[in-house]
């Protein structure tokens, strides 16, 4: 079969040469920032700290063998080379090749393996593997109760103007910018991806998800790259960096989690992680710089599922460290090969459905554009991008103006966020629920409530009932504004949508979310995870309305 | 770069237009824009404008396209009442490559009407814009910038030793303001927190009108201390409400220019309040002053306005609404603040 001229693909193929340029511009952008007095002895002796004391303290399968004895050896040269008073080599040069060498093993261990035979096979096999499965169990178990044919992309509702992001696609660089909320997120996206029919895309994955052979596997093949949260060290985080800048002005397609990290407490991100994002404002000035009037479209996407495997843990995580500054180590294990299948099984074989709603594109300045890719302003008027690089009339580089470029572009993104996010009825139905019991326990702080009995957070259905009605409309008025967007499921008599929600919401964490009880009161077994998916509809002001 | 080539551009022909002007060109050229044709005469023929002598190297001209296209960097000083009209205007004409930096302290409302306010509707944080919020909702410019201070017009043009605060976010825009402002006897300060700037600079007004009318009643210097130390107490309350750190209170934009207005009678502000205080039964006068001239008057409405919405306390603000709008008389009012339950002396420099 013959294989289209991707970036993605050209950069799989030209590897060396894509590495190369990331060490140079990496090297370059270390000089311009870490160079103190004419030495990288800070720099260096930090890093060599660093990196010795993870490998100590958090080793991890995936990591390469021979990685202590190396930082061992970079340590020792390091000893000799600032304990020589005179030396036959200049130190300059000897520290420069040191620092070269780390950025190079760096460069090399996040590229991908990314190839275009695989990538062809891996895409049918995720579902078709994943449908397999489904089908064996439910067929055994429930006696083919539900249908055989229920396939995995049925699961997946896509919405958005998909015809303007593809048209995009040829013309300029997409940046895919979604919410995060479950591990599952990279290996959905990456599926829907090709479902609505655009190249892959290029995207970091965290590096414990490889520890998993099955996941690794798959998600190498769609276009992984390799992003260890355990490397905090300037050197890792700059080579990062210049990494997705390098790719991105190669025309790369690219996905990255903007908050860095799946949420915590189950709401909407409200703060993104400005480092990566500064990045594709760069890579749009030097586009612009070498003359490449090839622009980077910024398409943010918001994922909603009743369920959040991971959700009692991550609450969990959240109250725990909240209110401390402490460091929260990465946990290795995505799970073990069973836990995944079981876990995938489960979310295939009851109704629970995933919303992804794709936003409109926007360029690096917030500005919405056109299917010609041209960027619209407020007044529907075009505007040049360009001259927002320059200085009397040439483009420039300043870094504190792309600073505040990069804050403007994250608001803007987070705006987009609140209007793209799809309310479904389990957010509905939590959301008020955990509201009124709040109302009823005022004088209670968060840790307090969070420790109530399900004898005190019953609610008298008709109450319930009465403020879902109140918040609903609260809702459709908003999203008359453009504010918000809710599911079909709104459409539905009050207590069809309650049930609904109820029935949804957290479908398979061991204690229910929401329940009716005996006396038909609407009920909680966990409110961890109730406050977690009540917490997707803050920052609506909805409160106000229980 | 050779300096000379830069036009600076000026929006807006009133008394502190001509005067920045003049400023700019002491070293560079300016151009105004107005769209008045006695002020463009005044300006290109005449070469005098309100009083104030207009330097050989600053034009006037009403082409919005000529304007934009032969200046970068442009000084908008129209008043705030009309501030986001004129800017809407101008709008098609602005592009990417613009530096706009503003010197006017008020608020906008946008669509509110401050004479609705009055019929139990609340306002909220999000319906007060600064000038530069302006800007940004109406053009493509994001390169912006404030100048405030206590910049009394007739002393700068007269080349009395003075100084102002530019504050931006961008370190760029600060750079150019200060190449295009500063001169032997004019010294330019900087300040990252644009916002914060421009709410001082407007909050201050407040604080005018309360001095003007200190000094009708016929009070002395420690009556005006005590307005002042307590008028920069609340202004810094009222920011600290609005998420903004006191330290551009504390500069030449903040207390410079509260102790400037304060004691010169020449501010509108001032005469208002004065007037209040010596006239306390005329009230028509007043009227016509609250609708068109006065920024502090709609300033005073919009934090009251606040004030109900958040329940924070603002003694001067609230009392001063009160004299205005509800008749309050004016012995009253300043029997209430002195007695109002305050005894800390600084208090808004902690947590």
């Amino acid at each position: 079969m013959e294989q289209p001229n991707w970036p993605i693909f050209q950069l799989a193929q030209q590897k060396e040469a894509f590495v190369g340029q990331v060490v140079v511009d990496t090297l370059k952008s270390l000089e311009d920032t870490h160079l103190i007095s004419g030495s990288y002895k800070r720099i260096l002796e930090k890093t060599v700290y660093k990196e010795r004391t993870r490998i100590k303290k958090m080793p991890w399968a995936v990591d390469p063998k021979n990685e202590s004895k190396k930082w061992s050896n970079y340590k020792s040269q390091l000893t000799k080379l600032y304990s020589q008073s005179s030396v036959a080599e200049s130190p300059k040069d000897k520290e420069y090749d040191i620092l070269k060498a780390i950025v190079q093993d760096y460069a090399r261990e996040i590229m991908g393996h990314f190839n275009y035979k695989t990538y062809k096979f891996s895409i049918r096999a995720v579902p078709v593997f994943l449908n397999r499965i489904l089908n064996g169990i439910s067929g055994r178990l429930f006696f083919g109760f539900f249908q055989k044919k229920k396939r995995f992309r049925d699961k997946i509702k896509i919405q958005g103007d998909i015809d303007l992001i593809k048209s995009l696609e040829k013309k300029g660089t997409l940046v895919l910018v979604p919410t995060h909320f479950s591990n599952l997120d990279s290996m959905l996206i990456g599926f829907a991806i090709y479902l609505i029919g655009l190249p892959p895309f290029i995207y970091g994955a965290g590096l414990n998800l490889f520890n998993n052979k099955i996941v690794s596997y798959f998600i190498s093949r769609l276009g992984a790259y390799k992003l260890d949260r355990r490397k905090k060290n300037a050197i890792y985080l700059e080579t990062l960096k210049t990494f997705s800048r390098v790719a991105l002005q190669r025309g790369v397609h690219t996905l990255f989690f903007p908050g860095g990290t799946r949420s915590r407490t189950g709401a909407l991100e409200s703060k993104l992680k400005l480092g990566l994002l500064n990045t594709v404002i760069e890579a749009q000035r030097n586009n612009y710089l070498n003359e490449n009037q090839q622009k980077i479209y910024i398409v943010p996407l918001v994922v909603s599922y009743h369920f959040v495997l991971e959700a009692p843990g991550l609450i969990k995580q959240h109250l725990k460290t909240q209110g401390k500054e402490k460091l929260y180590l990465e946990r290795e294990k995505f799970g073990g090969f069973f836990k995944t299948i079981r876990f995938i099984y489960k979310f295939l074989s009851k109704g629970s459905s995933i919303v992804l709603s794709y936003g409109k594109p926007i360029d690096v300045f917030g500005y919405y554009v056109n299917n010609q890719g041209e960027s619209i302003d407020q007044n529907g008027q075009k505007l040049d991008p360009q001259q927002y690089f320059t200085s009397s009339q040439k483009i420039t580089t300043d870094k504190q103006r792309e600073s505040q470029y990069t804050n403007a572009l994250s608001d803007k993104i987070i705006k987009e966020f609140f209007s793209l996010n799809i309310v479904l009825s389990s957010h509905l139905v939590s959301f008020v629920a955990f509201q009124m019991i709040k109302k009823q326990f005022k004088d209670f702080d968060l840790y307090n409530m969070l420790k109530l009995d399900n004898e005190d957070t019953a609610i008298e259905y008709d109450a319930f009932k009465n403020t879902i009605e109140r918040v609903c409309a609260r809702i459709k008025a908003l999203e008359a504004q453009n504010k918000i967007k809710y599911s079909k499921s709104f459409e539905f008599e009050s207590d069809t949508l309650i049930a609904h929600g109820i029935k949804n919401v957290g479908v398979f964490h061991p204690k229910k979310v929401l329940f009716i009880d005996k006396k038909g009161r609407v009920n909680t077994q966990n409110m961890n995870t109730l406050y977690y998916y009540h917490n997707r509809l803050e920052g609506y002001m909805l409160d106000q309305y229980v | 770069m050779s300096k000379t080539k830069i036009t600076y551009g000026v929006m807006g022909a009133g008394v502190f237009g001509s005067v920045i002007a003049n400023l700019i060109s002491q070293n560079h050229k300016a151009l105004i824009f107005s769209q008045r044709e006695d002020a463009l005469k005044a300006i290109n023929i005449h070469k005098q404008i309100k009083g104030i002598q207009i330097q050989n190297n600053i034009t006037a001209t009403d082409d919005p396209a000529y304007f934009t296209e032969t200046c970068t960097v442009i000084f908008v000083l129209v008043r705030s009442k009309d501030f986001r009209s004129k800017i809407q205007n101008l709008s098609k004409f602005l592009t990417p490559a613009h530096i706009l930096i503003h010197g006017i302290k008020g608020f906008d409302l946008k669509d509110l009407n401050l004479d609705n306010l009055q019929e139990n509707k609340s306002i909220y944080r999000d319906d007060v814009f600064t000038m530069s919020d302006v800007i940004e909702q109406e053009t493509v410019v994001k390169r912006i910038g404030c100048i405030s201070g206590p910049n009394l017009a007739a002393e700068i043009n007269k080349g009395e030793l003075a100084a102002t605060v530019i504050a931006s976010k961008f370190n760029e825009v600060i750079a150019i303001g200060k190449r295009a402002l500063s001169a032997p006897n004019f010294k330019v300060f900087s300040n990252p927190d644009i916002k914060a700037v421009e709410l001082t600079g407007a909050l201050k007004n407040i604080m005018a009108i309360a001095a003007g009318a200190i000094d009708g009643l016929g009070y002395g210097y420690n009556a005006k201390a005590l307005l002042i130390s307590r008028g920069l107490s609340e202004m810094i309350w009222i920011g600290k409400t609005m998420g903004y750190s006191p330290n551009a209170f504390l500069g030449l934009a903040g207390i410079g220019d509260l102790i400037a207005t304060c004691s010169s009678p020449t501010s509108r502000n001032f005469t208002l309040g004065y007037q209040i205080a010596t006239e306390d039964t005329d009230f028509k006068k007043q009227e016509d002053y609250s609708k068109e001239v006065v920024e502090g008057v709609r300033t005073i409405q919009i934090i009251n306005a606040l004030a109900k919405t958040y329940t924070f306390r603002a003694p001067i603000t609230q009392t001063l609404y009160k004299i205005i709008f509800e008749k309050m008389p004016i012995k009253e009012g300043i029997d209430y603040l002195m007695h109002f339950p305050l005894h800390k002396d600084v208090d808004f420099l902690e947590g």
